[in-house]
């Protein structure tokens, strides 16, 4: 109760303000209410279902065989290649992310430049999803400008060398495309977070450049760049639009298995439909409270 | 130090680059619908084309009322956590992040499969898919949605403001509606604007709820088959989304709306 509504209960003598001092709390929750029924109702339930569906047969008797299903080579091999993509664009997102973010922060730069350059890194992590995959096929697809280019100015073959767009490296840089701007988006706040004392204190005890970067600047900033490559890697990890319509759902994801599980039942297994899905969520799960764990240990340099 | 700036440029120019070639290519690309010259003809049929404006103000309306409903969950929510259970407030934290645990993909199927049938079918009829859409769209928007309100209200003081507007006998409605929304503007209207960026172009939910009603299904079909027409919607739905970003750094500049203006995968 607040102190407001206490002195009022006890006798005040001003015109009675209305209903908290009946019931307090279970006000309160009644207004909590609607958003916990939301969330039990389309967040909790849905993910319930999948999981339970995940561990029935046909019949809704209890099994194990969806699960070890997930261990057949199809399947794995949908996991290990989305594992991959996700791994290999959050490791190139978060270097040239960090590089970037670091040149924009560190100086030099004039603030026009960073300050327009950091909202287009906010308009191009939310440009995914169909339109990104089309502007790659405009750029990099058999006859997109860049590949028309290559092969016309500089004589560089890309499709004859090897590249094909509809394939892992095309899904690369096309992801790379949101990942590389998201990296940009949540390492600046700690690398703003270097203190310039730290640097002046280094270089006064005579450490080199180097040095200073060895022995302090990596170790502070890692917890922050692993956090936020593994948030990259999670959102690659669940990008389903993007490479639905740049491979034509060619290619073998597990959000690509999903669909097209969705669509019709191509597994020949409902159930173990759910268990995919689920299983995506438990690598997720994992994945954010490793993320969360190493944002905490980064936050403790940070607000020093 | 001259060394430095150098390598600074290098990345930014790197970066630059490759950002700006693949809307160059598109834009590019989408001057040339008439053979052996620039025009804006694949803007025009896109103008003419009856389901990508119909599609876009179906989107439209889908995203306003999820940040209605949003907005209506969570205000209320995290207002009443600050005044009467701060205990609470890591719980509603933690909830309004395990949408980022659960990619789109995975909540279409679960929502598909609770609501196919059992107490409460939604997939039978449009009301209902168009509901479910909402829905899952209130769930995927809700970090960004627990972030913008929860900063919104911690840049003022909930607690003093609510008492003192009690002392002069304000009603529960007269502070909810005169003292702490208009507190709240510009982070509510950062959330909003971030929804509406999510909802408008999103794939996943939309195919699979209600299809070609919605405008990121369209701009997939378009794709498929009218590729000019497919080039100028990219460069519209481009702008779209960088109107939106900018209005939410317009809006957010005066506090509120943090760095959180990146929505999850697509």
């Amino acid at each position: 109760m607040s102190n407001n509504a206490r002195v009022v209960a006890s006798g005040g003598s001003r015109p009675k303000p209305p209903s908290i001092r009946k019931s307090p709390p279970s006000f309160a929750w009644l207004g909590v209410l609607p958003f916990l029924v939301f969330v039990v109702l389309f967040l909790f339930l849905p993910s319930l279902s999948l999981f339970v569906g995940g561990f029935q047969d046909a019949k809704g008797n209890f099994t194990l065989e969806n699960i070890r299903g997930l261990f057949t080579p199809f399947i794995l091999n949908a996991y290990w290649v989305t594992i991959k993509i996700s791994f290999t664009t959050a490791v190139m997102g978060g270097i040239v992310g960090f590089f970037l973010a670091y040149a924009l922060v560190a100086g030099g730069v004039p603030n026009w430049v960073r300050s327009s350059l950091m909202t287009f890194c906010g308009v191009a992590s939310n440009f995914a999803g169909v339109p990104l995959a089309q502007a790659f096929i405009f750029t990099l697809g058999r006859v997109g400008l860049l590949t028309v280019f290559l092969k016309e100015a500089l004589n560089i073959d890309l499709y004859g060398q090897g590249f094909n767009l509809y394939s892992f490296w095309g899904l690369s840089v096309t992801y790379l495309y949101f990942q590389l701007p998201l990296m940009v988006l949540i390492i600046t706040p700690p690398i703003e977070g270097l203190r310039r004392e730290w640097r002046e204190a280094a270089e006064n005890l005579g450490a080199t450049p180097s040095q200073y970067w060895w022995h302090i600047g990596i170790p502070v900033l890692m917890p922050s760049l692993l956090g936020s490559m593994i948030l990259l890697f999670g959102n690659a990890f669940g990008a389903y639009a993007t490479a639905l319509s740049l491979t034509g759902g060619l290619i073998n994801l597990v959000t690509i298995l999903i669909g097209s599980q969705i669509k019709g039942d191509v597994l020949h297994n409902p159930n173990l439909g759910y268990a995919l899905a689920f299983g995506m969520v438990v690598v997720m799960a994992v994945i954010m409270s490793i993320y969360y764990a190493l944002r905490r240990r980064s936050e403790y340099w940070l607000k020093q | 130090m001259k060394k430095n700036v150098f390598w600074n440029w290098f990345w930014i120019f790197i970066s630059l680059v490759y950002f700006f070639i693949p809307l160059y290519a598109t834009f590019n690309f989408s001057l040339k619908a008439r053979k052996g010259e620039l025009s804006l003809l694949a803007y025009q049929q896109m103008m003419e084309d009856p389901r990508i404006l119909r599609s876009l103000i179906f989107s439209t309306e889908i995203g306003l009322l999820t940040i209605l409903l949003g907005l209506l969950l969570m205000v209320p929510t995290v207002y009443l956590v600050r005044l009467k259970a701060p205990r609470l407030r890591p719980v509603i934290e933690f909830i309004s992040l395990l949408p980022f645990v659960i990619p789109a993909i995975v909540l279409v199927f679960g929502l598909i499969r609770t609501y196919s049938g059992g107490l409460l079918p939604l997939t039978n009829n449009y009301t209902g898919l168009n509901f479910l859409l909402i829905a899952g769209y209130v769930v995927i928007g809700l970090p960004y949605l627990y972030r913008s309100v929860d900063a919104g209200m911690s840049a003022i003081d909930v607690v003093t403001l609510t008492e003192a507007a009690q002392s002069l006998g304000a009603s529960w409605p007269t502070i909810m509606l005169r003292v702490i929304i208009p507190n709240l503007r510009s982070a509510m209207l950062g959330a909003a604007f971030l929804t509406l960026a999510i909802v408008l172009g999103e794939f996943t939910l939309a195919t699979f709820l209600v299809g070609l009603k919605a405008f990121g299904p369209v701009i997939w079909q378009v794709g498929q088959n009218r590729a000019y027409e497919a080039s100028a919607l990219v460069i519209v739905s481009f702008i779209i989304t960088w109107v939106l970003m900018g209005l939410i750094n317009f809006v957010g500049r005066r506090g509120a709306a943090d760095g959180s203006v990146a929505a999850g995968p697509r």
